[in-house]
């Protein structure tokens, strides 16, 4: 690891503040940047851990909306998000204990790995991203491998989930990282289905639209016959080919929806 | 009833104490005052010419005390090659230089090209960053089987091909098996890889050079198997400092695998500096370095075949393996894929006629050596899989097939050169088909599929050879070392027992098995017997720990010198209470004469022995140490049968372990816990290979698999609970205590199990097509076997 200065601000405006510095990066649960940074893969000069910042932390229900802070840890989210079960169970099936108890959502989603499971969720929501500036769409925030709409200077504050009237997201474990090497997350809303793919596209998370339509028609798992992805455009690498991704991803959204019907 | 002390008893680890508490002591725990920090800049590229390397930038970094590459390590020797193997045509194989520091090319990935020290840690790896390499980029050869061909480019100019030798066993059989096998009524080939490997011990190494100028002594604190075989490589051939001038301490070492038999640049180096800048150096291995620089495991590229006849006997069995020895020759590597693998290619089977073939192999990837089984897991895996095959291709049930060839009467001489001194492999085999209950496996196979899983049921047995080994053996076989061990037993005046073993442990529980053994005989409690090991100052001169040696070979020389301590200790009390030595019995911790009630107590005696008043001091020496060597008249050969039972997952090819049951004969059990846990151990390595584990190079041979993001780990929720059973015991005719070793079983037995388990989950699941799937067993491998 290379020296660098860190601030731990408690109030977001401090925070905000830190981060004008120059090169200042913020610092969510670490559980990404820690690593890179123990491998001397990034060097930033100042870091501005957003972990000490009350208000960023906590989960909060009003009526059909689910609001979590950007950096409220997974274990909160696994133990405390009993409204969203399904949100719940997929913030307990990230990582380990340790990773749980540090991570946070804000962190996850500005990362935008494409194997994570939180970028599953919050756009098989319809989630809206909630940063010191605006208010960004689910559909409008990620784009692509480890990016974001984000801009320099901007955070998430907190992120805002409409209760569905079922979710599942079911997952499949990269069997080194036990990050996704697929995941489906499949949420009913009254009149729609949105099915968000994790782990599988080198584009990063995504909808899957031919899927969505035929569980529209029909909420049924085997509505999905005949639906596949195709492996263009699919991860490839030591762990699964193209097509297996593209495979396993239909395999965990049927397995969701038969997990929901 | 089970024993509540000494042999046969599961005695506590009394180690487990420090380990579980944090108060164990391990290399990284040690720091020395005035300590430097030593970083190693490695190649980045698998090969190229190193036309020079730029210094200049990184010796002005803040706290940098020196920058060292090849030319400041004048005087300082190759790492030595410990095993030289003969060709097939009698020529010695091609051993090539290994510099401690790369000296004209860069060999592999992680090839050391220059040192920093520096006051800190920080700084040292900061100006390691600055050292500059010029190197010309080569082709890298990776291919096991491109690397021979005329035209391919060499890892080692000086050296004729990529070869390092083309080993035939037996030679003189060849003519004999080839035609066996033209002839037979059935053959079953198979082609199959046995992956490399990552050791992956929890303690990363770590080496701390120091040197007294006032006395001329060196010490290397270092995490060792063996710090003897360390201290008589590095001294004689490396640095050229006599034993008695080079102490080596391994103190606490958190698992070694193997990997840490092997002399490494990285001790050579910190003890070298620490006499050049006159200040001890520590080097401490990051996890991601460990992935570049400890030698790996396995790597064969093998094709066997089976002649059996009509009824299933075995007729002959020939195998071609290549064998990837790395880019230069760790410490054991070429005894691997020859002497550990060669002779156990009979298995537990009469097969009347084995040829084997290796060629050996230099390619440009970190050096492979021994790993937790070393050439038997290769062996047993190639042979278990092939009878599994002739099974399923001549319709006859797998373990009566194994049944029709089990070799029944001992000694067994076999045709590649070992002669079995004991064993009951139907034992081991009926007690399997007992406990695995396979009687209920239809009604579970049922089961599992009305859920849509494919369940199956993989059966092998294994054998292997331990107690490594007869000296007068492997000295013909090519070892350039005596593999004897040795133990000092230390009486104090008033009783209690320090042993001292050359034997060392890194997690076998050497300190609580050991003590149960001297106590047993003796008679005493356990808790007054220590046993110390690790430090060469202090320890008798023994070849320290791997190979399932330690209790065969090591504890049978702390027996021995335990016998010549009673005998003193009998003359003693036989003085005191006047009567003849002959008459004098040892019970219960007491001495006392045959057929009176006369008695004496051991501290009496032992005490006697230092304050020598009333004493025959002319017909005895005071005092009670003793000190045995033993070596070995034959290898030990555990044996025993497993079974797997998985569910394969037919939409995602994944594969779940459902139940593992080990059967194993080792002989006497010293104490039957830790044999559970070594066994337990065993098998979680070993279908850590099977379903995870890979090494992976790229086509440019960078390693792709380079940390636990991409390199696969057994964890507790990859396995299920374990059924180990070890009531069927021959115990080992050749050494005193009947023991054969447990420690490397596990992982030799139980990938053939899984890879059987799964194979049969498809075929009756109907895959038919599907007759083998090379390790691991991932998701997308059997997914795709399916497709």
């Amino acid at each position: 690891m290379y020296s660098f200065d860190l601030d731990r601000p408690v109030t977001l405006e401090a925070a905000l503040a830190a981060l004008k510095a120059e090169d200042a990066q913020p610092l969510g649960g670490g559980q990404t940047l820690i690593p890179a940074l123990k491998q001397r893969l990034a060097a930033p000069s100042r870091l501005v851990s957003l972990a000490a910042i009350p208000d960023l932390c906590g989960i909060d229900l009003e009526g059909e909306t689910l609001t979590i802070g950007a950096a409220t840890p997974h274990a909160m989210v696994a133990g405390q998000a009993g409204a969203y079960p399904a949100l719940a169970a997929l913030a307990g099936g990230i990582g380990d204990p340790a990773v749980r108890n540090r991570g946070t959502i804000g962190g996850s989603l500005a990362n935008n790995d494409p194997s994570a499971c939180y970028p599953a969720a919050v756009l098989g929501s319809g989630a809206v991203i909630c940063t010191n500036i605006r208010e960004i769409a689910a559909d409008d925030f990620f784009e692509g491998m480890f990016a974001t709409a984000l801009e320099d200077g901007e955070i998430i504050i907190r992120v805002r989930f409409p209760v569905p009237q079922a979710a599942c997201y079911r997952k499949f474990d990269h069997p080194a990282s036990r990050f996704a090497l697929a995941g489906a997350f499949v949420a009913r809303f009254p009149g729609s289905v949105r099915v968000a793919i994790t782990g599988v596209s080198e584009e990063g998370v995504f909808r899957w639209s031919e899927a969505e339509a035929a569980l529209s028609a029909r909420f049924a798992p085997d509505a999905l016959e005949g639906v596949s992805l195709p492996p263009e455009g699919m991860i490839e690498d030591l762990h699964g080919s193209s097509a297996y991704r593209a495979h396993l991803a239909g395999v965990m959204t049927r397995r969701a929806v038969a997990a929901m019907v | 009833m089970p024993k509540d002390h000494g042999i046969g008893a599961s005695s506590k680890r009394r180690e487990d104490i420090r380990f579980l508490t944090g108060k164990g002591r391990y290399t990284d725990d040690i720091n020395l005052p005035g300590q430097a920090h030593a970083c190693f800049v490695r190649s980045q590229v698998a090969h190229g010419r190193l036309k020079g390397v730029d210094i200049s930038a990184a010796q002005k970094m803040p706290g940098v005390i020196r920058v060292f590459t090849a030319i400041d390590l004048e005087g300082v020797g190759g790492l030595p090659c410990g095993w030289q193997v003969t060709d097939r045509h009698g020529n010695p194989m091609q051993e090539p230089g290994h510099p401690v520091l790369a000296t004209g090319k860069v060999r592999h990935v992680g090839d050391p090209i220059a040192v920093v020290v520096a006051e800190t840690p920080e700084q040292a790896r900061d100006a390691a960053e600055a050292v500059q390499p010029d190197i010309e980029e080569l082709p890298p050869v990776l291919d096991l089987r491109g690397a021979l061909a005329e035209d391919a480019v060499k890892v080692h100019e000086e050296l004729s091909s990529n070869l390092c030798y083309d080993w035939g066993f037996v030679e003189n059989n060849r003519e004999d098996v080839d035609k066996a096998i033209a002839t037979a009524h059935h053959v079953t080939t198979l082609d199959l890889v046995n992956q490399r490997l990552i050791p992956n011990a929890m303690e990363p190494r770590v080496a701390i050079g120091d040197f007294n100028p006032a006395t001329g002594d060196s010490t290397l604190y270092t995490t060792s198997q063996n710090p003897h075989v360390i201290r008589l490589l590095m001294g004689a051939f490396v640095l050229g400092i006599p034993e008695h001038k080079l102490r080596v301490v391994a103190p606490d070492v958190g698992g070694g695998f193997g990997s840490k038999i092997f002399h490494y640049a990285e001790e050579a180096f910190c003890t070298f500096a620490a006499k050049a800048l006159g200040r001890p150096v520590k080097w401490t291995c990051q996890r991601s370095e460990s992935f570049m620089s400890d030698a790996h495991g396995r790597d064969h590229v093998t094709k066997i075949e089976l002649a059996l006849d009509k009824n299933g006997r075995f007729l002959a069995l020939r195998t071609q393996t290549h064998a990837n020895m790395g880019a230069y020759l760790s410490t054991f590597a070429p005894s691997v894929p020859t002497w550990l693998h060669g002779t156990l290619m009979a298995g537990n089977y009469r097969t009347p006629l084995i040829y084997v073939n290796v060629k050996a192999v230099f390619t440009n990837t970190v050096p492979v050596d021994a790993y937790r089984g070393a050439g038997r897991p290769e062996a047993t895996f190639q042979l278990e899989r092939v009878i599994d095959k002739a099974a399923r291709e001549m319709g006859i049930d797998p373990i009566e097939l194994r049944r029709r060839n089990f070799v029944t009467e001992f000694p067994y001489a076999t045709p590649v050169a070992v002669e079995y001194d004991t064993g009951d492999y139907h034992a081991t085999m009926d007690k399997l088909v007992e406990i695995a209950d396979f009687a209920g496996f239809e009604a579970r196979r049922a089961k599992s599929a009305a859920r849509g899983k494919l369940r199956g049921l993989g059966v092998n047995c294994y054998i292997e050879a331990c107690g490594i080994a007869p000296s007068h053996l492997v000295g013909q076989l090519g070892a350039r070392a005596g593999l004897y061990e040795a133990a000092t037993v230390r009486v104090n005046a008033t009783g209690g027992l320090v042993v001292m073993t050359g034997s060392h442990s890194h997690g076998q529980g050497h300190e609580t098995s050991f003590a149960q053994v001297v106590a047993d005989m003796i008679g005493l409690d356990e808790n007054m017997v220590e046993i110390v090991h690790g430090d060469t100052a202090n320890t008798p001169m023994g070849m320290g720990t791997y190979g399932s040696r330690s209790l065969a070979v090591g504890g049978s020389a702390i027996v021995r010198a335990t016998e010549k301590i009673i005998a003193k200790a009998k003359k003693i009390a036989a003085h005191l209470m006047e009567a003849a030595p002959e008459d004098i019995e040892l019970k219960n911790g007491a001495f006392s004469v045959a057929g009176t009630d006369k008695s004496v107590a051991w501290g009496d005696v032992t005490l006697a022995a230092y304050v020598p008043h009333n004493y025959p001091l002319e017909e005895i020496e005071p005092g009670l140490e003793e000190t045995a060597f033993y070596d070995p008249n034959n290898f030990t050969f555990p044996a025993g049968a497993y079974a797997c039972e998985v569910e394969v997952d037919p939409e995602t090819g994944k594969v779940e372990v459902c139940s593992f049951v080990a059967t194993d004969d080792f002989g006497t059990i010293v104490n039957p816990m830790i044999v559970d846990g070594q066994v337990h151990g065993g098998i979680a390595q070993g279908l850590g290979q099977a379903l995870l584990e890979r090494a992976v190079y790229d086509e440019y041979g960078q390693l792709l698999s380079g940390s636990y993001m991409d390199y696969a780990m057994p964890r507790a929720d990859d396995l299920p609970s374990f059924t180990v059973d070890h009531s069927c015991q021959t115990p080992c005719t050749h050494n005193p205590l009947g023991v054969k070793g447990c420690g490397e079983a596990g992982a030799i037995g139980s990938p053939p199990a899984l890879v059987n388990a799964v194979v049969d989950a498809l075929n009756r699941g109907g895959y038919e097509h599907i007759t083998h799937i090379d390790m691991p067993l991932t998701p997308s491998r059997v997914w795709a076997a399916m497709r």
